[in-house]
């Protein structure tokens, strides 16, 4: 967390400052952002992040600063490149893997041919069948 | 569902609980040894040369500081290691360093966000593998670099363009299976 004392006065520029260090990955612990970090390196992130707002960065020129010196890495959200096309796609992907494999699955019931009509014995037992358990109803109303 | 669907369909969640131990075996066996880092990240200074830098030297420490200036077409390979006193793999990575520095291997040093008199008792105890020394104590020069923890080594070849990063102490195992290869091609 910022410090009061390394916070900007211009309550805006911190505002800033904090919206783009959620955004940046603390290299240390790799799970944080550098503004939830105690790490000491997280700390100067923040500070560098401040000191290029004051020198009237835009949000974009901060972020290719981090980017050119840590690479994709530093950035929580990983910009789109075709070395990141795979980690985009994916979700579209399995999406449209899961209509297809619905699709499937739905053309496989339909394609059960309807099952034969009953022969005369298996009516005749049916019906015998159906008797027997009206008989047991009656019996127990 | 024929009997051999049936049969694979029960082989198949053994089967990919013993491709997951194979994995994380050799996972941790490579890990052991320095081959795999799991928290080593792409470096994005591969291929560039080195930011423009200068930096102070280490007083009383006996070699000279160095900058980007100094880095430029050495004409050979060079290791710039960043490290500090209170860092306890930069203890582990030392004897390596040393030995580079015995066979000629010029490896600058650079100490991070370390106390003056801190880096100087370290490389009294330990030996001073550093052609050349310089002090980075705001961590700055550090950042220009992508340096996120020490210590962390950089390969520089012939024409002073940065070929490799290791992050971590470099082993016995990196400096025999890694280095040693790349200082070959680079030389």
């Amino acid at each position: 967390m910022t410090s009061p004392a390394d916070m900007l006065p211009d309550t805006a520029q911190e505002e800033r400052a904090r919206a783009l260090g959620r955004e940046i990955r603390c290299m240390v612990c790799q799970n944080q952002s550098i503004e939830d970090s105690e790490v000491g390196l997280a700390r100067d992130l923040r500070l560098l992040v401040r000191e290029r707002i004051t020198a009237g960065d835009s949000d974009a020129q901060v972020k290719d600063f981090l980017h050119a010196r840590y690479g994709d890495f530093v950035l929580l959200r990983p910009p789109f490149a075709w070395n990141t096309l795979i980690l985009w796609a994916t979700p579209l992907v399995a999406l449209l893997v899961g209509f297809g494999l619905i699709l499937l699955a739905r053309r496989g019931t339909a394609s059960v041919p309807p099952p034969a009509p009953l022969s005369a014995e298996e009516q005749r037992r049916l019906a015998d069948i159906e008797a027997a358990i009206q008989g047991k109803d009656g019996n127990r109303a | 569902m024929t009997p051999t669907s049936r049969r694979l369909l029960l082989a198949a969640p053994f089967a990919i609980a013993a491709a997951g131990g194979v994995g994380f075996y050799t996972a941790l066996q490579r890990q052991r040894s320095g081959a795999y880092n799991p928290r080593g990240v792409p470096s994005a200074l591969i291929g560039q040369p080195p930011p423009a830098f200068d930096l102070p030297a280490l007083p009383d420490a006996g070699v000279e500081s160095f900058g980007s200036a100094d880095l430029r077409g050495l004409g050979r390979p060079v290791l710039v290691n960043f490290w500090a006193s209170w860092c306890v793999p930069c203890i582990i990575e030392h004897p390596q360093l040393m030995k580079l520095s015995r066979e000629g291997v010029p490896v600058f040093g650079i100490a991070y966000k370390d106390r003056a008199p801190d880096s100087l008792q370290f490389i009294r105890r330990h030996g001073n593998p550093f052609a050349r020394l310089a002090q980075d104590v705001p961590g700055r020069v550090a950042i220009d670099w992508g340096v996120y923890g020490v210590p962390e080594s950089y390969l520089l070849d012939a024409q002073g363009i940065i070929r490799w990063r290791y992050a971590g102490p470099i082993t016995d195992e990196v400096l025999e299976q890694d280095l040693r290869i790349l200082l070959r091609r680079h030389g």
